[in-house]
């Protein structure tokens, strides 16, 4: 019999792996160490990554039962019976707030906890945050992360000065699993230089603004690395992790560079008209039935910014303001907490509004936040319609 | 005449699996798109509504939307209904690669070329509806006799 035999003009390089790698993939170390490396190999190949390197701290995400649902699970207690990370491992918020269960189904709350236990049993710092930056010790400049939040991957990129790529749940629980992660994309110096830039010609005076042109820039490059011209370096935190969550949100781009306009580089204009667009594809209600801030969840300073700037008032709607427990406690201690509750706001701990089961159609139509983050997942996953404003207009429309 | 086709592949995920090829000239959105207990991708504008994918080398171009779509490669293989093996034709994206490599199902990365000639040869051979072909990723090719 004749055989013809085409071939195919791709890369066909293989990873390299030492012997110690090569023994955790054929499961030498255990079931759960090999399908973390069996993860591992396979985005190596597929990103063509000449070996993997050793990271200093994973944060991993796939938390909410609401997403990952039965299969998800299933995969984690697997995972649970052998497995151990061997880095510090941070988590991503879950559904809700373990110290004051809400209304969902007694299933459902206890499918969340054996996600949870799951996680905890390999060893994971049950942080339920999507702020793991403002949590734990950041490492030193240059150390390799793997990041699973898209929010945290980039602006640990662009202002932690620490490395990831914008991982996935399993691509950052392999790396947590094994202290590994594959030298690709941003891991290497020459694709941390931006080879296109976006040009901001707006001023940008609040944090929203900040999200919107994120959200433009995730969605208009194609690239992981992008500059950024006529933003300050120094803004605030909320703008920042506004920026980066809207990066984030809406494409592949992991990492955002402050820069002057250069001649020789592709550019591409955010103008009046760019802002305008994107705010008319996010802002999907004039007014909404709640108020909620964070997505991400907020970090001290900005607990304590909302507290000056409330001077004692109240909301006239109800307000959740969605903060990790570690800063909700530290925040107790300042009394900001007593005196944010006096001025009608409700506290939830280890969730986000992105993607919690507490804000759905049926018992919200709409809602009003700053965050285009949470805007882009109330829309499309949670089918709540949003009205996108500052963290100024919300206290001054809505307060008395 | 008979004649063997061989197409080189990139490995992703190694294994050898067998199966009638079924075609997606879109991006497959996994976490929307497929039903775990069927097997069935429920999207009406795919191009091949009411197929199913169990037991099909599924040749796609990449798979879009959520990364959680990994996990549901894994319910679609908990459950019996996985394709045998996967190919993708544009990139290979994280979420298929993951996918994949916690379902051990043999993945592998061909170019647009090659998936044409894929395609073509099976229509050449006669019945593409009944043809199956074989993918064994650890020697990175594609077998239609």
């Amino acid at each position: 019999m004749d055989k013809i035999i085409l071939y195919c003009a791709i890369n066909k390089t293989k990873m390299h792996l030492t012997r110690e790698e090569e023994k955790g993939l054929s499961g030498e170390y255990g079931e759960a160490t090999s399908t973390a490396y069996r993860i591992l190999v396979a985005i190596g190949e597929a990103t063509d990554a000449e070996k993997l390197v050793p990271i200093k701290w994973a944060h991993v995400s796939g938390v909410n039962y609401n997403t990952i649902g039965d299969s998800g699970l299933e995969f984690l207690k697997e995972i649970s019976k052998d497995g151990k990370v061997k880095v510090n491992t941070s988590l991503n918020p879950m559904g809700f707030d373990r110290e004051n269960l809400p209304e969902l189904s007694p299933e459902f709350i206890e499918k969340q906890f054996e996600i949870a236990r799951a996680y905890e049993k390999i060893g994971v710092i049950p942080t339920f945050s999507c702020i793991p930056y403002e949590i734990l010790p950041i490492p030193q400049e240059g150390a390799q992360v793997s990041f699973a939040e898209s929010s945290a991957a980039v602006l640990a990129n662009s202002h932690l000065n620490i490395i990831t790529n914008k991982e996935s749940a399993l691509s950052a629980l392999a790396s947590a699993l094994t202290g590994k992660s594959p030298y690709s994309d941003l891991r290497i110096d020459e694709n941390r230089t931006p080879m296109v830039e976006v040009v901001n010609e707006m001023d940008l005076e609040n944090e929203l603004d900040y999200g919107l042109l994120g959200y433009f820039t995730g969605k208009t490059i194609q690239k992981s690395c992008t500059g950024i011209c006529n933003i300050s370096e120094n803004t605030d935190m909320w703008n920042l992790k506004s920026l980066a969550a809207g990066i984030g949100t809406s494409g592949s781009c992991g990492m955002f560079q402050p820069k002057k306009p250069s001649k020789f580089i592709e550019k591409v204009n955010y103008g009046k008209r760019e802002m305008n667009e994107t705010r008319d594809e996010l802002n999907t209600s004039e007014d909404g039935q709640l108020i909620t801030f964070g997505s991400p969840q907020l970090g001290i300073e900005e607990m304590s910014k909302i507290q000056t700037l409330m001077e004692g008032k109240k909301f006239t709607k109800p307000c959740k303001i969605f903060c990790p427990k570690s800063v909700f406690c530290k925040a107790k201690q300042y009394g900001i907490i007593d005196s944010l509750q006096r001025s009608g706001v409700e506290f939830v701990s280890d969730a986000c509004t992105c993607l919690t089961p507490l804000i759905n159609k049926k018992n919200y139509d709409s809602i009003i936040t700053n965050s285009v983050k949470a805007s882009y997942y109330m829309k499309t996953s949670n089918k709540v319609s949003v009205s996108l404003k500052s963290l100024k207009s919300i206290i001054k429309g809505y307060t008395v | 005449m008979r004649f063997d086709l061989e197409i080189k592949c990139k490995k992703i995920v190694g294994g050898r699996a067998k199966g009638k090829l079924l075609l997606s000239k879109k991006p497959i959105n996994f976490l929307g798109m497929v039903n775990t207990k069927s097997g069935e991708i429920t999207s009406s504008n795919n191009g091949f509504e009411k197929q199913n994918l169990k037991g099909k080398i599924l040749v796609f171009p990449n798979s879009i939307g959520s990364s959680v779509g990994a996990y549901t490669i894994y319910s679609l293989k908990s459950n019996n209904v996985a394709p045998n093996g996967i190919i993708c034709t544009n990139i290979v994206d994280i979420t298929t690669a993951s996918g994949c490599a916690i379902s051990n199902i043999p993945l592998a990365f061909i170019d647009n070329q090659s998936c044409g000639d894929l395609v073509n040869c099976i229509k050449i051979l006669g019945n593409d509806k009944e043809s199956e072909i074989i993918l064994d990723t650890e020697e990175e090719k594609i077998i239609i006799d």
